[in-house]
């Protein structure tokens, strides 16, 4: 499902990632600073790494050697951002339709009933993000990239920040989203039990780099 | 009441300060975009310039104007030979208006744009929004209140321009004399105090109108951004 072999340099981080998979439900796995998330923004397009190859769902996304370099917005993937990023001055219903006012055209696979339903979102259309409780504004984030018909979703520490009982709440919204939907997914994470309950095969990463590779039964984080 | 000559030198004012916005604005808007955004060279260069006429007294830019836009001018003389002339019409007073404001309009806009939150951009640009419409739906809405403080801003220093107004446009009862002008004009004329007081009677008005309305967007987007944060 992902191809990807990339490096990055700054004056204090010096990543280089290369690791491939065929699960489709992928964990990128290690502490806060491994480079977890700049491999996430990478691969959505929204961090230009110095060279290499993402290839992603089988399409290939960037390719520096070939000069290819997609654009976020036609990448076609779903971000779920560690801070949520909901648009502050849309409704929860205007930020879920807001990928979709996208791409009109597109076949829509997920109806927004169907996500606002898996996700119990309905008593929350009306409302403004301010007033959303933090696991109910992951959850809409969660729904609004669903709802801009993704080939893939890339969740980036989908339960940070969350205490116990919202985090349970999100996990289990995902584990569903996960056996009902079954898109392919990126998640980013450091705790083990998140990796566990989403992920087939995980990509443990170190200071920028890769250290190790395993299936999930395998992996004891 | 104003007479047949005060409500025209009203008439002409208003319609000059707000034409002068419609005008301004879609520029302001780019070049506030661009320079919150964008490095590029030369920068501070246009930055430097672009505030030029907050700094020079208004009678300069106005003999500017004159230089460039007037009839002999290194524009006017092609825009004349297009039929189109400022120096000393009434579209001349906008041109005007529009030097004179863009400083405060770019500047207001620029801050609202540097206020915007570039992540919720970013997120947008990942469900699929392109440039334009990620202009339009994230960074100028969550802007607005910047956007209309600075237009109010440069609706009433347009209103009140003087100085480069009757450098370029001169003060033609009908065509070019603004109420600013026209207040001018009752100064130095004797006898003038009766039309004098209602003029600035009304130029008070309208400013304590403009500052009202830009308190109550400042409200209104206070009670928003409450319910928003």
């Amino acid at each position: 499902m992902i191809e990807l072999d990339i490096r990055w340099k700054t004056r204090d981080f010096d990543l280089q990632v290369a690791f491939e998979s065929r699960a489709r439900h992928v964990a990128l796995f290690g502490p806060s600073g491994s480079g977890k998330t700049s491999v996430l923004l990478a691969i959505a397009g929204l961090r230009r790494p110095d060279a290499g190859r993402i290839c992603l769902a089988d399409e290939l996304l960037y390719d520096s050697a070939r000069g290819i370099q997609i654009a976020p917005a036609r990448r076609g993937l779903g971000v779920v951002f560690q801070d949520g990023r909901l648009f502050p001055h849309l409704r929860v219903r205007d930020n879920l339709l807001y990928g979709q006012r996208s791409n009109p055209g597109a076949h829509a696979a997920i109806g927004f009933d169907t996500a606002v339903g898996l996700l119990g979102l309905t008593d929350l259309l009306a409302r403004w993000p301010a007033t959303l409780s933090g696991g109910e504004a992951r959850r809409v984030a969660i729904g609004r990239a669903l709802l801009s018909q993704p080939r893939a979703l890339l969740l980036d520490e989908p339960l940070v920040g969350l205490h116990r009982e919202a985090r349970e709440q999100v996990l289990h919204y995902l584990r569903r989203l996960r056996d009902e939907i079954g898109l392919p997914t990126l998640l980013v994470s450091h705790q083990p039990d998140e990796v566990h309950a989403l992920a087939q095969e995980v990509v443990l990463l170190d200071d920028g780099r890769v250290a190790a590779q395993q299936p999930i039964g395998e992996f004891r984080g | 009441m104003l007479s047949a000559a005060e409500s025209t030198a009203l008439a002409i004012s208003l319609k000059v300060a707000l034409l002068s916005i419609v005008v301004a604005l879609p520029f302001a808007l780019a070049l506030g975009l661009a320079l919150s955004r964008l490095r590029f060279p030369g920068k501070s260069v246009l930055e430097a310039l672009l505030n030029l006429p907050l700094v020079l007294p208004p009678v300069v830019t106005g003999y500017a104007l004159l230089i460039v836009f007037g009839r002999n001018g290194v524009i006017g003389a092609w825009l004349s030979t297009l039929g189109i002339q400022f120096a000393f019409h009434w579209s001349g007073a906008v041109v005007a208006a529009v030097i004179m404001s863009f400083p405060l309009l770019v500047i207001s806009i620029r801050a609202g744009f540097d206020g915007v939150d570039r992540r919720l951009e970013a997120a947008a640009e990942s469900l699929g929004a392109g440039p334009w419409r990620r202009f339009f739906s994230i960074t100028l809405p969550l802007s607005r209140r910047s956007v209309l403080a600075g237009c109010v801003l440069a609706f009433a220093r347009a209103f009140g321009e003087f100085g480069a107004t009757i450098s370029f446009v001169g003060s033609i009862p009908g065509e070019t004399r603004t109420l600013s002008i026209a207040i001018w004009e009752l100064l130095n004329q004797p006898g003038g105090e009766a039309g004098l007081g209602r003029l600035v009677w009304v130029a008070l008005l309208v400013g304590i109108a403009a500052s009202l309305f830009a308190a109550l967007l400042g409200r209104r987007s206070q009670a928003n951004g409450a319910a928003h944060d």
